[in-house]
């Protein structure tokens, strides 16, 4: 296909049927222990009408076959362990197994939630653990680790500057959002009752710090601020900003998403920032398990913590209690207490990393984001000028000047053997490349994917066509998305006949 | 004292020696002669300079306050230990949203692929089509369970379905208020009423039949009005007891609300009755190989007829064909979504909970039609044994969980002597409903032995 693809080449690839259609009827890998007490009736004891005919459709298979079925799927993604994921703001980092096996520990993975407390002194331990880790990392005063999820965590925090400013008289109507902003920012605004109002970055891809008076006004509850931004940017003005929101009465909330870019270097307590959400699954390491469980941990200023979700952990002599009578509270966001399993491997993290080892993760992430950068500059447009935090985003300006967009060029990066980027975002960069490699991408690994993107350059020059159809080397081709959007199946039934 | 002096000096000694090899984190595959090149390349002459554009007023000018990093063996020590504190091996009859059922081997044996593990969301469907079909699976089979037409990919847990399938139901109604259940799981109510709060969602609650456990349905006539979205029910319910769906649904439609029908314990659904009647069926998923995990991460359910698929919140999987003809499945529907959508999406979620998803679907394969029938009538006979041996407060039937009264003692005193016995009793319901305070809720299962329930039935028998 091209001389240049140096990482990647192919391999045969298992076909293979759906679960439904390896089904036949008496297949079974399963068997119970036998019953120890008497068996019953269950339409004698729950009523006839209460009970269900046979799961129509509902597989048959064996053991083996369930074996090879999601082994011979597994070979059909790409993942972290098979190389680089350099997707921008997303943070895909090497995710240890050290973490999988904490979370697999007798005791943590079996504990109930309900369990009495004095049984639950374990988990309560490393949840508290957890939240002095991460209040320190943070700069701010108190957590709160009941968040699911990244964007769970900004409806935590929007929640929690709500509740702040009503029981200072007046919630406010709406919340300030960057244009660079990811879309869950103002869909999360919009879920906590908040009107949007979009505000426009500088040439420098920074908020404007001079025209910010202007538009804040006393209906303003709070900014939204990605630090680094979305374009890999530090927000040089921010603890200005934050002066500014809070002589107007309003809150920094800053999205965390981007927190591998400071942490050990920069803590947003230190900058002004008022509450912020982490996301486990991005700085810490926790495995993205393609598309969750996730964790959003919650920080605040002390100000905001009479307000945290219940319950909240609190010391009891010598041992932990969860502390249900908190007046202010938001309430709950989740049942329980969070993602316990994803706490735990995130803890497993922090303590194999230490102090020392947290900041060097930083300085090698920033050291390869610009390794990257300094290495492309001469073969795609770079929009913006600003030194480059974590991440950085390329345009497709001189590519599409031959028809190549952004999105023909990540495809054609899956024929070198690497994940593409994050493809036209942020919205405010025309044929967006953002890359982030994160610090867990060796030299070699970079090198190979630095040739690739320099190889597809040349490629768009010499012959357009072939970044046009790429991928060509996967087992499956380009994929019809507007058929299925147009026409939706969403699950199998038999065929007709 | 000298002793201990000339020890601790040794000890100085040996971390000085040990300090030149432990100066980089493991988990950072360069060398300094490598990071030396690509800081040159970049033209600085050391990491710190790639921050000098940050003010100073930013910069953290000491270390964090956190230990030195530790090995592999240290860091699986101390969790050991955590979890050694947590109470190992007693029985336990706690249920409520969270159950003890067996895990198959299998289920980690697939989880633990890093193809599945170490994936992200499924954007790219080239490369990632193992994850793709198997949520195609996924809401193909969680249709085919709940009698619903389409399910999403998943959700966080079930806490969080009931709030995000309420907003639904008012979106497609274009009404204000839902009817909550009291034997809705009092954390599940407690996560609508944060969701709701801000978002003219008003929530009333309609109470249970004292006798029966089962929903009052008087009292649902008398609630719904014309500015109902929506009834949410539970079944089987917090207590245990199997409602009337059709009932509700027929209360509900008359008024032109929808239902949403809740569940917990999944494998309920390998025997009872599907809820056809319901509008959007939403659900906790943990019963399928998921580890109780002190509380998380879990997956919900949400399902819903044909009509609403597009005020689904969350991910879809869809079919579709690849540029030579073959099938393929992508992510699809996007315009409901928040990165397309922004302040208009249905929702502000991102994420399914795609690995717990993947547990449950090789969970309900492994058990398949048979075995999943199979496994529920055992969870069902198991329950009946324990549940005819004790005095059972409601008289509603009941699949495997049920509530007991504990007499003369308080519930708590209760586990107290059970605890003596290696064994972790139901849970006290006084902390949510004051009327039951001498109540505690029993979850029986497949993993329940004859000679623990006998057990049990002793001790309360002598309360």
């Amino acid at each position: 296909m091209s001389d240049g693809i140096r990482k990647a080449r192919t391999h045969v690839s298992q076909d293979e049927p759906l679960l439904f259609e390896l089904s036949s009827p008496g297949k079974k890998a399963y068997q119970l222990p036998a019953l120890d007490v008497p068996a019953v009736d269950p339409a004698a004891v729950l009523g006839a009408g209460n009970v269900r005919a046979e799961i129509a459709g509902f597989p048959e298979v064996s053991e083996v076959e369930i074996v090879r079925h999601f082994t011979r799927l597994a070979t059909w993604n790409y993942a972290i362990d098979l190389g680089m994921y350099p997707l921008g703001s997303c943070t895909m980092k090497y995710n240890p197994r050290l973490n999988e096996l904490a979370a697999s520990v007798e005791g943590l993975a079996s504990a109930h939630p309900y369990q009495p407390e004095a049984l639950a002194q374990g988990a309560l331990e490393i949840m508290a653990q957890l939240e002095a880790a991460l209040a320190e990392i943070t700069g701010l005063d108190a957590v709160t680790l009941q968040p699911a999820a990244g964007a769970h965590g900004e409806l935590t925090g929007i929640l929690l500057i709500r509740a702040y400013l009503e029981a200072r008289g007046n919630p406010r109507r709406k919340i300030l959002i960057p244009d660079s902003a990811h879309g869950t920012n103002p869909a999360t605004a919009a879920t906590a009752g908040y009107a949007v109002e979009t505000i426009r970055s500088n040439e420098r891809g920074m908020i404007d710090l001079d025209n910010l008076p202007r538009i804040l006004d006393d209906g303003v509850a709070a900014l939204m601020l990605t630090n680094p931004n979305t374009l890999g940017v530090f927000e040089e003005n921010i603890c200005r900003i934050a002066e500014v929101l809070h002589a107007r009465g309003a809150l920094l909330y800053l999205d965390g998403a981007n927190m591998n870019a400071l942490v050990g270097i920069s803590r947003p307590g230190d900058t002004g920032v008022d509450v912020m959400h982490l996301n486990l699954h991005k700085t810490f390491s926790t495995p993205h398990g393609g598309g969750g469980p996730g964790s959003g941990p919650v920080a605040v200023k002390k100000h905001l913590e009479p307000f945290l979700p219940v319950p909240r952990l609190k010391r009891a002599g010598a041992a932990w209690t969860f502390d249900y009578d908190r007046p202010q509270s938001i309430g709950r966001v989740r049942a329980f207490y969070g993602n316990f399993a994803v706490l735990v491997r995130a803890l497993a993290y922090i303590l194999a990393c230490g102090a020392e080892g947290l900041r060097s993760a930083t300085l090698d992430a920033v050291l390869n984001a610009n390794y990257i950068r300094q290495a492309l500059l001469p073969y795609y447009e770079l929009p913006h000028q600003a030194p480059t935090m974590h991440e950085c985003v390329f345009s497709d300006a001189r590519q599409a000047r031959r028809g190549v967009r952004t999105g023909d060029i990540a495809k054609r990066l899956i024929d070198y053997g690497f994940h593409p980027y994050t493809v036209s975002f942020p919205l405010i960069v025309s044929g967006a490349m953002m890359i982030e490699p994160t610090e867990t991408e060796s030299k070699r690994e970079l090198d190979l994917f630095i040739d690739a993107l320099i190889s597809i350059a040349r490629e768009v020059e010499e012959n357009p066509e072939l970044v046009l159809k790429a991928p060509h080397n996967t087992r499956t081709a380009r994929v019809d998305e507007v058929t299925a959007a147009r026409k939706p199946v969403l699950r199998w039934r038999p065929p007709a006949g | 004292m000298g002793q201990a002096f000339s020890l601790s000096a040794t000890r100085v000694a040996m971390v000085k020696a040990l300090a030149g090899q432990e100066t980089s984190l493991r988990y950072l595959p360069k060398s300094d002669s490598e990071r030396q090149q690509m800081l040159e390349a970049c033209g600085v002459s050391s990491p710190d300079d790639l921050f000098a554009h940050l003010p100073a007023e930013v910069r953290l000018a000491r270390p964090l306050g956190l230990e030195p990093g530790k090995s592999e063996y240290e860091v699986l020590e101390y969790f050991r230990a955590r979890g050694a504190e947590n109470g190992c091996g007693y029985a336990s009859f706690l249920g409520a949203g969270a159950y003890y059922h067996y895990r198959p081997v299998l289920v980690d044996a697939v989880a633990s692929r890093g193809e599945f593990l170490t994936s992200y969301t499924p954007y790219q469907a080239e490369i990632s089509q193992g994850t793709l079909t198997a949520i195609f699976e996924f809401q193909t089979m969680l249709c085919q369970l709940t009698g619903m037409d389409v399910a999403n990919a998943s959700m966080y847990d079930g806490s969080t379905a009931v709030p995000e399938a309420a907003l639904m139901a008012a979106r497609i109604t274009g009404r204000t208020g839902v009817v909550a259940a009291r034997a809705l799981h009092p954390e599940y109510r407690a996560v609508l009423a944060t969701y709701s709060r801000n978002r003219a969602l008003a929530v009333e609650e309609f109470g249970y039949a004292s006798d029966t456990g089962r929903l009052d349905l008087d009292e649902l006539e008398r609630k719904v009005t014309d500015q109902t979205a929506a009834v949410i029910i539970q079944s089987p319910n917090f207590f245990g007891v199997i409602e009337d769906v059709p009932a509700a649904a027929e209360i509900a439609h008359g008024r032109g609300a929808l239902l949403i029908d809740v569940f917990t314990e999944a494998v309920s659904l390998g025997l009872l009755a599907p809820p056809t009647e319901a509008d959007i069926v939403a659900g906790e998923l943990q019963s399928f190989a998921v580890a109780p995990n002190y509380g998380g991460p879990y997956a919900g359910a949400l399902a819903t007829k044909e009509r609403y698929m597009r005020q689904l919140p969350g991910r879809l999987a869809g079919k579709t064909r690849d540029a030579r003809g073959n099938r393929a499945f992508c992510l699809t529907l996007a315009a409901r979504e928040q990165h397309i959508r922004r302040e208009k999406a249905t929702s502000n979620i991102c994420t399914n909970q795609a690995l717990i998803a993947l547990m449950a679907t090789v969970f309900m394969t492994v058990y398949g039609k048979r075995g999943l029938r199979e496994l529920a009538e055992q969870n069902l006979a198991k329950a009946h044994y324990l549940a005819a041996r004790l005095p059972r407060r409601f008289s509603g039937p009941f699949f495997n969980e049920f509530v007991v009264q504990t007499g003369r003692r308080c519930p708590e005193a209760v586990n107290q002597a059970l605890l003596e016995r290696k064994i972790i009793g139901g849970l006290p319901l006084g902390r949510f409903y004051p009327e039951l305070a001498n109540s505690m809720l029993l979850a029986v299962t497949e993993m329940s032995r004859r000679e623990v329930m006998d057990a049990v039935a002793e001790v309360l028998r002598n309360e």
